[in-house]
């Protein structure tokens, strides 16, 4: 691919835009053996726009892959559906029975990359199998060699070698499984695809193939717009037009990849994007930011701000009632300051 | 640094798996120093025998050739005992802490172990008391942690368990393979924090292997490049990493995404 075509992907698409997924107040939870409830996801709403990638960070357990599972409607215990909507494609998925879900939803509207893609494939199976399975589902008119011929192309096409159709999942590294994985899980074109932390097992080198290969899909429009998971802030800046931090269950603030890592206005982001470590001048002088404690229990409700106990600026407001998104400009975080007084805490930390 | 203080060191240490048509280099003409209280981290990208020799400085592997020498002689490890002794001195953290604890033995039996392998004798008490300290030392509660299974713990309280074992040894050498890999951004500052903490305490050495170019650049002194077995550049951190002489250093640091450069995704 071009450096143009790189650039075109990566710089602002028009504001109005079709929104291809939106998620409202989306409450998912997981019930345990002694009938608790964990709720995992608390809370979400957010939209999508075409063309736009959209980058969620958060540390472990935040409930960044549930949310991403509940997406695809993967309500399988202990995972339930409690409330709220999923909209793809204006289709309200939370209204489809399981068969509609599998036959025009997934694969089709929005495609998922599982945390642990690279032990998704069946050993025993040839790459080919797999996207011949898919087809047979989706696109039951095709002969085989016309899948083969298919498939071969949409290989070629992503600069993958279409030798590795024939080829068995062990035979692959674990970048080449990678990128295979996202190569056959966009092959119906969804809208949406989703990768779930799809380069934190690979080194840097074998993460520079898969973003490439997850910006081509997008340049070469068989994918609208693409969701990436990942606790890694720098590749995030990268590859993410917009931001958003999960605490907890719920997002904290979402901005632009820019204003999210450069100018962080929740006190939670602040302390994320203060945990980066990239290899740059200075970077040596400069302190790691720690967050002491814990993150709260989900089992229980929770009153108040949920980062309240580990928040140096907490002030005995935050631990009341429910907090309440705060809109600045085109920015939303969910504290009760303002950006202002935020930011000179922030200045005043740093002197 | 002065040579006298030099731990460990290897020349030209090869090792080599299988044989005839099989045989396969996994490390190949490396030689090293590694001085008293520095902080090392060997970087390299996957299968290029970061782990293999991370194994051989631990003695659970044998070299094929080349010589480890440890506090100037050749390192004795034919008998149980030598080993033990050794392992006095060197211990290791890994990837995988669900992986790294026997899962039938309870906390209290793995902290104690650490204290067995010491040859110290303490009584009840005192036992009670350094473990409590080794505990409160990485932000865990021993009176809640000790009647538990290591599979009743959370990832990150498992690694900072870890810490604690080392906390309570305090080894000569520390090596550290991808202690952080499988956390996030947040905890991993944590974990470094407290490493960093033990070394001061005890003027350790720490041996991070890793391929996180810029952890390695941010903790450590020294740095060594690996590539395919070899080691391609080594030097001090900073002048490896804002100056790298060799291509595939260069490479490897122009693949990592930084946040005040692009990132070219071109070559």
């Amino acid at each position: 691919m071009s450096q143009n075509m790189l650039e075109i992907a990566q710089s602002d698409v028009p504001a109005a835009r079709r929104t291809v997924l939106e998620v409202k107040e989306l409450k998912t939870y997981y019930k345990t053996r002694l009938k608790e409830k964990v709720h995992a996801v608390d809370g979400v709403s957010f939209a999508l726009e075409e063309g736009k990638t959209l980058g969620i960070a958060g540390e472990s357990g935040c409930g960044k892959s549930t949310l991403a599972l509940s997406l695809m409607g993967f309500y399988f215990p202990p995972l339930y559906y409690s409330s709220g909507s999923i909209m793809i494609g204006g289709i309200d998925i939370m209204q489809l029975s399981k068969e509609q879900l599998r036959k025009r939803i997934l694969g089709r509207e929005i495609a998922y990359i599982p945390q642990a893609a690279m032990n998704a494939l069946n050993p025993t199976l040839k790459i080919l199998h797999f996207i011949e399975d898919i087809m047979k589902e989706h696109r039951p008119e095709l002969t085989k060699s016309q899948v083969r011929e298919m498939a071969a192309e949409r290989f070629r096409t992503l600069h993958l070698s279409p030798d590795v159709l024939n080829a068995y999942p062990n035979e692959l590294s674990g970048g080449m499984k990678q990128r295979t994985v996202i190569a056959i899980s966009t092959i119906l074109n969804p809208n949406v695809l989703v990768a779930d932390e799809p380069t934190s097992a690979l080194d840097v080198t074998s993460q520079k193939a898969v973003i490439k290969l997850l910006k081509e899909l997008i340049g070469k429009k068989f994918i609208k717009s693409l969701i990436f998971i990942t606790h890694e802030l720098p590749l995030l800046y990268h590859v993410a037009d917009d931001i958003m931090v999960m605490y907890a269950g719920e997002i904290v603030e979402r901005g632009t990849a820019r204003q999210m890592i450069f100018d962080p206005y929740h006190p939670y982001t602040k302390r994320l994007m203060g945990s980066i470590i990239v290899p740059e001048e200075g970077m040596k002088a400069h302190k790691l930011a720690a967050i002491p404690g814990a993150p709260p229990n989900l089992k229980m409700a929770i009153d108040g701000c949920r980062f309240a106990d580990r928040c140096t600026y907490a002030a005995d407001a935050c631990r009341h009632g429910k907090i309440d998104n705060r809109t600045a400009g085109e920015r939303v975080y969910r504290c009760i300051f303002e950006p202002g007084t935020l930011k000179e805490w922030y200045a005043s930390e740093e002197r | 640094m002065k040579n006298a203080d030099v731990l460990l060191s290897g020349t030209n240490i090869t090792k080599v798996f299988g044989y005839g048509k099989h045989k396969k280099t996994a490390v190949q003409d490396v030689s090293f120093s590694f001085h008293e209280g520095e902080i090392v981290s060997i970087v390299g990208e996957s299968g290029s025998g970061k782990t293999t020799l991370a194994k051989m400085l631990m003695g659970l592997l044998k070299e094929t050739s080349g010589e480890v020498r440890y506090k100037g002689k050749p390192r004795q490890l034919k008998s149980h005992a030598d080993r033990k002794k050794y392992w006095k001195d060197i211990q290791a953290i890994f990837q995988d802490p669900f992986s790294s604890f026997n899962v039938f033995h309870k906390v209290e039996k793995l902290l104690t172990d650490c204290m067995k392998l010491q040859g110290l004798k303490l009584t009840k008490e005192e036992q009670f008391r350094k473990m409590k300290e080794a505990c409160s030392f990485v932000n865990l509660k021993f009176e809640e942690l000790h009647n538990k299974y290591p599979f009743e713990l959370s990832g990150g309280q498992m690694q900072r368990l870890m810490i604690a074992r080392i906390f309570m040894l305090h080894p000569k050498i520390l090596i550290a393979d991808e202690p952080t890999s499988m956390i996030d951004a947040c905890s991993r500052s944590t974990i470094l924090d407290m490493l960093l903490k033990l070394r001061k305490e005890n003027n350790m050495t720490i041996i991070f292997i890793t391929h996180d170019v810029g952890l390695a650049y941010y903790v450590s002194d020294t740095l060594y490049i690996m590539e395919k077995g070899r080691i391609v550049e080594s030097g001090p951190a900073e002048d490896v990493i804002l100056n790298p002489k060799h291509r595939y250093t260069q490479q490897l640091i122009s693949d990592v995404p930084k946040i005040h450069e692009e990132w070219n995704l071109a070559n």
